[in-house]
């Protein structure tokens, strides 16, 4: 591929995205976007790289965007995280909450909703611990394609083997032939509705903890600086931040910093949160339902 | 920790066996409920890998025989076999399975399981 090209892509992902795509990755740009210049009537990305020059259609820019995002995730990833939410986060935000009795739950690049569908299983497995709480839990994703099949919560054999412990399996699913679907009252605890990282929050409202794991990594340190920033004010003033285990805002941002000896978790700057840690809660292996 | 690898499909075993031994677990190997019955009575395992469908004994009938069997402690039990739908997993988790994997599997699911019931 010509440099010039491979430019117009990684400008594109850059501006659509936030996506950095660098040279050395420019294999992933064959693989995932050749598909999509057929698809178009284009011969190959050079062709297809003709056509986004002045103004693209919208859509094929969408295409390409959506093509180009990683999908992978998993029900329970990294088990920790979850087991911190069930054992410390859940139990101190309830408390934190015993007027209101409502629980704001943000999922800010949901994927497949394996993700947001972890929380509303141990939100129903807790709901009797904690009493009548109302939660709302948002999903939210810049893949279209990939929202769908949250909202569907149609999962192959192999994706409800990773992670999801099999009596939560036969708890919470249908098999249907091969697959296997979330029931209803598990799927209808998540709300799913396409948000761009990069657009303005101020729609959305405040949460009581955000889940934005796994997707930073993508991102050039400038823009998860902004997208932090603006997320400081979406979270509420007692709210907790899940990054994923890669991902950190020490050096990147002021607005939040690690919640003392629970790593993976942010709090405001100004925040005098203090969590407790089970051992339990702190399991670095299986899930427990 | 010992993993008995219960099959009567020898692939099958030597998969399984090739991705616990990268996974730092030693491995030892029966071709069906009976054999893995007497093995069990040599050295008992931490965790058996149990197929279903198997001539001789089948892995329901060894496990409920294991299951009554007095010892000090119980090894884990993960089936791994075709029977892929809710009956049979509701069985086997009934009759003392601790986790369920449904064939085709891969490494991931393996340790995913491992994880799962606390052996990583
Ligand atoms: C690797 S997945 C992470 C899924 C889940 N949070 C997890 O940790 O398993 C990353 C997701 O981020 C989404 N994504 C990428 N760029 C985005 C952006 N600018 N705005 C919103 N979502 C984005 C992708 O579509 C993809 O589904």
């Amino acid at each position: 591929m010509l440099t010039a090209d491979f430019d117009i892509y990684k400008d594109l992902l850059k501006t659509e995205s936030g996506i950095i795509i660098t040279p050395d990755k420019a294999y992933l740009l064959d693989s995932r976007l050749t598909p999509v210049a057929r698809r178009w009537g284009h011969e190959d990305l050079d062709a297809m790289a003709a056509a986004l020059r002045g103004a693209p259609d919208k859509r094929l820019v969408k295409e390409i965007v959506e093509a180009m995002t990683t999908n992978e995730t998993s029900f329970f990833r990294d088990t920790r995280p979850f087991n911190l939410f069930k054992h410390a986060v859940l139990p101190y935000i309830t408390q934190q909450r015993q007027n209101t009795r409502r629980l704001k739950i943000w999922c800010a690049a949901c994927s497949s909703g394996q993700e947001p569908y972890s929380l509303s299983m141990i939100l129903k497995e807790e709901a009797e611990k904690h009493g009548v709480f109302q939660t709302d839990i948002l999903g939210t994703d810049i893949s279209e394609d990939i929202l769908e099949q949250a909202r569907t919560a149609i999962y192959s054999q192999f994706e409800v083997q990773r992670g999801l412990p099999i009596q939560l399996l036969m708890k919470y699913f249908e098999q249907t032939d091969k697959k296997w679907q979330l029931k209803n009252d598990i799927r209808k605890m998540v709300r799913y509705r396409y948000f761009n990282l990069l657009d303005s929050m101020t729609m959305l409202g405040t949460f009581d903890i955000i889940f934005c794991r796994n997707v930073l990594i993508y991102f050039d340190e400038a823009t998860k600086r902004d997208i932090l920033g603006r997320m400081s004010k979406c979270l509420a003033p007692d709210g907790v931040l899940y990054l994923g285990g890669a991902e950190t805002v020490l050096g990147v941002t002021d607005a939040f910093k690690p919640i003392t000896g629970v790593r993976g978790l942010y709090a405001h700057a100004d925040s005098e949160i203090a969590l407790t840690v089970s051992e339990q809660a702190d399991a670095k292996s299986a899930f427990m339902p | 920790m010992l993993c008995l690898i219960v099959d009567d499909s020898s692939v099958v075993r030597k998969v399984v066996r090739r991705i616990l031994e990268e996974m730092d677990i030693d491995c030892a190997e029966a071709a069906d409920g009976q054999q893995a019955f007497e093995s069990c009575q040599n050295t008992m395992p931490d965790v058996i890998m149990l197929d279903w469908n198997m001539p001789v004994m089948n892995g329901m009938e060894f496990m409920c025989k294991l299951r009554a069997h007095p010892t000090p402690t119980q090894p884990k039990v993960i089936f791994c076999t075709t029977e892929n739908d809710t009956d049979h997993i509701q069985a086997a988790l009934a009759a003392g399975a601790d986790e369920y994997i449904m064939k085709p599997f891969d490494s991931d699911i393996i340790r995913s399981k491992f994880e799962q019931i606390g052996l990583l």
